[in-house]
């Protein structure tokens, strides 16, 4: 595996976030038992990205897709997820597009040249900029 | 990397997708992710962490001190079949008491068996010893 063991460990205290959100308010969660949950939670990536290479393999592709993940679920046995992935995945990419087209206006507001073109996109951008305001509440945070 | 900054539930994704990949490209085989891929992975481990702590609290024993322990975990490893890949990392414990009579009780076993064996027999017992202890 990798040379640093804590590298394949997840941050606990998100990890214990995520716990508490699945329970009833005010369950205790011993520190083992939290501990357990935190390296179930790297053997099931291991475990799904073993599963997922499998399926990219299988359409002679190098590189992991949504799709081969989704197909993982399946296999695994954890069908019940496949609905809530595909919808968090669909925020997801409308997300990253707002965000390439938030950059690309930044680009624009140097280039003096294609000031017109960005006029005619910057309509589109703004409607849906607006939808995803009203489904999202959070900020967006350029990274 | 994603994990986003504002605060609340509310975010898309609480896990880090950085360490996620760190974790993903740890196998083998695997040579490039899809960005995509990273998210739902991530997203997807989520899920599995809420579910496993949701089932192993309800069919486990800690709730009746409203608490989530590792019994719960660990017997949800054995008892139910899509958790049975957590099987090896989650294994039941035993009390010391009782390991030391399963030795007592192999070492037994071992002295019924023929006396040309015994050289296998040894080693065997030995093996044994280091397995559980593991």
């Amino acid at each position: 595996m990798a040379e640093r063991p804590e590298d394949l460990n997840l941050p606990n205290a998100v990890i214990t976030r995520i716990i508490k959100e699945a329970l009833p308010d005010g369950v205790n969660i011993s520190k083992e038992a939290r501990s357990a949950i935190s390296r179930a939670a790297s053997v099931f990536v291991l475990y799904a990205t073993s599963c997922a290479n499998n399926f990219a393999m299988k359409g002679k592709r190098k590189t992991l897709n949504a799709g081969d993940v989704l197909s993982a679920m399946e296999e695994m046995e954890f069908q019940r997820f496949v609905t809530p992935l595909k919808e968090s995945l669909e925020v997801y990419r409308r997300e990253q597009k707002g965000k390439k087209e938030a950059r690309k206006d930044k680009d624009k507001k140097a280039d003096s040249e294609e000031q017109d073109k960005s006029r005619e996109e910057e309509n589109d951008d703004d409607d849906e900029r607006m939808d995803e305001e009203e489904q999202n509440d959070e900020e967006e945070v350029d990274n | 990397m994603a994990a986003r900054l504002s605060g609340g539930e509310n975010r898309l994704v609480s896990l880090p997708l950085s360490r996620i990949r760190v974790i993903m490209k740890s196998s083998p085989e695997v040579s490039s992710i899809n960005q995509d891929a990273l998210f739902l992975t991530a997203k997807a481990t989520e899920l599995f962490v809420q579910y496993l702590a949701a089932y192993s609290y309800k069919h486990g024993k800690g709730k009746e001190k409203n608490a989530l322990t590792y019994s719960d975990l660990s017997h949800t490893a054995e008892e139910c079949e899509t958790f049975q890949f957590l099987a090896d990392i989650l294994p039941k414990k035993i009390l010391a008491s009782k390991y030391l009579k399963m030795l007592e009780k192999e070492k037994q076993d071992g002295n019924v068996r023929e006396d040309d064996e015994e050289d296998e027999e040894e080693a065997d017992e030995h093996e044994a010893v280091e397995d559980v202890g593991s």
